[in-house]
């Protein structure tokens, strides 16, 4: 464990070489990069690809990051291409909007996505529904991206979860990156996108390390936007999940194994568009749904996922209704005993699956 | 005597109706050009600013006069086919109203006579003026507006929602355009070449924080953005007195220079903007425009403009600062053209307009097919869902 963080320590650059070496001596080397690091291999990969690929966002150049996502970028890449702005989201997203129609490939961060709120007009009136209202003449390349969600001890106006609002625009593309193979891959296909992409990282999971495989540590590693992946193979419920919860299905799934239960786990990796021929192949297969999230459950991502479902092939193959675990309906709360009833816990999520199974 | 009769064939070659009219005009001596004496501009942080004079060639002023009269005709003709239902929702023209630039003509054309192709501009929805003289045709932008397939936009956008190069719309939001000008700027920065953004507000819209936003920002950054205020006096119904702590709007960028231009004055707008677009290419930064106009109409169409002004006040700034007519007189009077020269492009004009107006009349309105069309840029096709689950349109990028 000492010796990975050693690694991590280092330049990049370095560290993938020390990486691949290592996997060559060894028969099966396990490869442990953290969210953060992923996305930042993400970012470093693109920009050096790239030249019209820059960062701008608060405290992202000198200070390397607010959760130093961007750590050592700007001593790699300068002023111009990793741009400290001032507190000023709606003014510095409108910036990164024009920058993207005049041609560049900005990133723009929001410290977190509640920030995002402040700025909401520009992503939504002067990004998403540009290349709509042009008749296709002028497109919007930019990528925002930053913390989203549930932190911990943060309180209401920190912690709210925005893939529903973000999710329901037309013109916007939203993905939700659960570990650091989606974190790595999702980034880099945001940013080589034409349109504008919201990236929902999670501030919780970003140092925690995850099983790298081969393929994710090549330069071209990209996760298409738009697709599902079916973390866990199960027969008797299909689990539908995005983002930071993803892992506590997995948690549910293994205790329930146990029991011979077997849950299908499914990882969004994409809010919109959504990729419900995924779930509705696998729910044919299950006839039992539960979603997941980490948001509110009014007009949420598990609401809309229960709507196509009613709507499409998969409804006559439901031997129950479909279930939702969501947040609680409240703003966040801050003493740790409220706030761990106000997220989806792992035993919320068996109670579900049980009460969905009837057993 | 060689430059008289340069000028002279140039016409003479020009011309492919040789009425007898013409023919006169080809053989009456113009001057080539005349220099004009133009109202000096109200400094802030700034040593020095445009010159007093001005030197405006033949050639110059009939481009200028034409494309005046284009404006103007073509926000004319958009009013009266607003008021037969022909266009639809909001129509802002220049001249008020509907967005329509009626008096504004001389801001877009003077605008565009003191940058280049190459350079930068943006503003908000009083726009079509700007999408003309920025390079689309009568015939785009009033198809654009009365919403059929040959509109500029292919009918997605509206008269809030034209691009063309170099040219960002037309917006709706009034005030996030500008951050938007900020960022076009700093990607002719990032680019290297020279370029500047001109990033235009209201009067209105110059009370917006994220305006500030940007001035702070623009300013950090030296970025190459020319910060125009075009005040008409009026924000919607509201006079600027019952807006605006600070009425000096040119001032309002406090840190970043700025000037008060005659917005009814095409040579002034013109000589400003050259002198702005110098400041910002020398690297110097952002700097802020004022162009002083007004809005003979009320806002929009739906606006008859008289609830809150007297009707005195729009009768006396129509007879003494209508912006074409300061062209013509001073082209007439200093012999760079003749009163039937000009009348001659006010005919062209009209049927410019008219041919235009029955191409936007006629013209089909966007096949129902193309609805999803232009979700995602480079993308392959997908599904877009309609009024109910069974309603599928396809998306084509």
């Amino acid at each position: 464990m000492a010796a990975v963080s050693g690694l991590v320590r280092r330049p990049l650059r370095e560290v993938s070489g020390l990486l691949k070496r290592r996997f060559h001596w060894t028969a099966r080397a396990a490869l442990q990069v953290t969210v953060r690091d992923a996305i930042n291999q993400g970012m470093d990969e693109e920009l050096e690809r790239d030249e019209k690929v820059f960062l701008l966002g608060e405290e992202v150049a000198q200070y390397d990051g607010a959760y130093k996502v961007s750590r050592g970028l700007w001593k790699k890449y300068g002023d111009k291409r990793i741009i400290d702005t001032p507190i000023s989201e709606m003014g510095f997203a409108g910036i990164a909007v024009g920058a993207a129609m005049a041609g560049l490939r900005p990133i723009c961060e929001f410290m977190t996505f509640n920030f995002s709120m402040q700025a909401i007009d520009q992503v939504i009136n002067s990004a998403a529904k540009t290349y709509y209202m042009s008749g296709g003449l002028q497109s919007v390349p930019i990528v925002f991206r930053g913390p989203n969600g549930a932190s911990a001890g943060v309180a209401a106006q920190h912690s709210q979860c925005f893939a529903a609002w973000y999710g329901h625009c037309p013109g916007l593309k939203v993905v939700s990156p659960w570990n650091s193979e989606d974190a790595k891959g999702l980034i880099k296909s945001a940013i080589r996108d034409n349109n504008p992409v919201v990236v929902l990282e999670n501030e919780l999971m970003y140092g925690v390390p995850f099983e790298f495989p081969p393929e994710a540590q090549s330069k071209d590693f990209l996760i298409p936007i738009g697709k599902a992946k079916i973390e866990r193979q199960g027969t008797h419920i299909t689990v539908v999940s995005h983002s930071r919860p993803v892992g506590h299905c997995l948690e549910a799934a293994a205790v329930l194994s146990k029991e011979g239960v077997e849950c299908e786990v499914i990882n969004m990796r994409t809010i919109r568009p959504m990729d419900m021929e995924t779930i509705e192949a696998s729910v044919m297969k299950t006839n039992h749904l539960v979603t997941v999230e980490g948001g509110w459950p009014q007009f949420g991502v598990g609401a809309e996922i229960c709507a196509r479902i009613m709507e499409g092939p998969a409804f006559n193959f439901l031997d129950a209704p479909a279930v939702r675990v969501t947040g609680a309906d409240v703003p966040m709360p801050y003493a740790k005993i409220l706030e761990d009833n106000s997220i989806p816990q792992v035993k919320d999520i068996i109670f579900a699956i049980k009460k969905t199974l009837n057993i | 005597m060689r430059k008289m009769l340069a000028a002279v064939s140039r016409v003479l070659s020009g011309a492919s109706q040789k009425s007898a009219s013409r023919v006169l005009v080809a053989s009456r001596n113009f001057a080539n050009d005349a220099t004009f004496e133009i109202k000096k501009c109200d400094l802030h942080r700034l040593e020095e600013g445009p010159p007093v004079t001005t030197v405006l060639t033949r050639e110059d002023g009939l481009k200028y006069y034409r494309m005046m009269q284009t404006v103007r005709r073509m926000e004319l003709k958009a009013d009266q086919l607003y008021k037969q239902k022909i266009i639809r929702g909001f129509c802002h023209l220049c001249d008020g109203q509907f967005l329509l630039p009626l008096t504004q003509e001389a801001c877009c054309v003077g605008l565009e006579a003191g940058i280049n192709p190459t350079d930068h501009l943006i503003t908000a929805y009083r726009a079509h003026g700007f999408t003309f003289t920025r390079g689309l045709s009568v015939r785009e932008i009033l198809a654009e507006l009365t919403g059929r397939k040959g509109g500029c936009a292919k009918g997605k956008g509206g008269s809030m929602h034209m691009y063309a190069k170099n040219f960002y719309g037309g917006n709706g939001i009034v005030g996030a355009q500008v951050p938007l000008g900020a960022g076009i700027a700093l990607a002719c920065k990032y680019n290297g070449k020279d370029e500047v953004c001109l990033t235009l507000y209201g009067d209105g819209a110059a009370n917006q924080g994220q305006i500030f936003e940007a001035y702070n920002m623009a300013a950090l950054w030296k970025l190459p953005c020319i910060f125009i205020c075009e005040n008409n006096r009026y924000g919607m119904g509201t006079s600027v007195e019952r807006a605006a702590a600070s009425t000096d709007y040119y001032k309002r960028g406090d840190f970043i220079p700025g000037l008060r231009v005659d917005g009814m004055d095409i040579l002034c707008v013109r000589e400003a903007t050259r002198f702005a677009a110098a400041y910002c290419r020398s690297g110097k930064g952002p700097i802020l425009m004022e162009l002083q106009t007004y809005r003979y109409h009320g806002h929009s169409m739906s606006d008859p403009g008289v609830s809150y002004r007297t009707r005195e006040e729009i009768q006396e700034v129509r007879s003494k600062s209508d912006p074409i007519m300061l062209l013509k007189d001073r082209m007439v009077n200093s012999n760079l053209a003749s009163v039937e020269e000009l009348k001659e492009i006010d005919v062209e004009v009209r049927k410019e307009i008219e041919d235009a107006a029955q191409f936007a009349t006629a013209d089909p309105e966007p096949p129902l097919e193309e609805l999803g069309y232009h979700i995602y840029s480079s993308d392959p096709p997908f599904e877009v869902r309609g009024a109910n689950q069974w309603i599928k349109f396809k998306s084509v990028s």
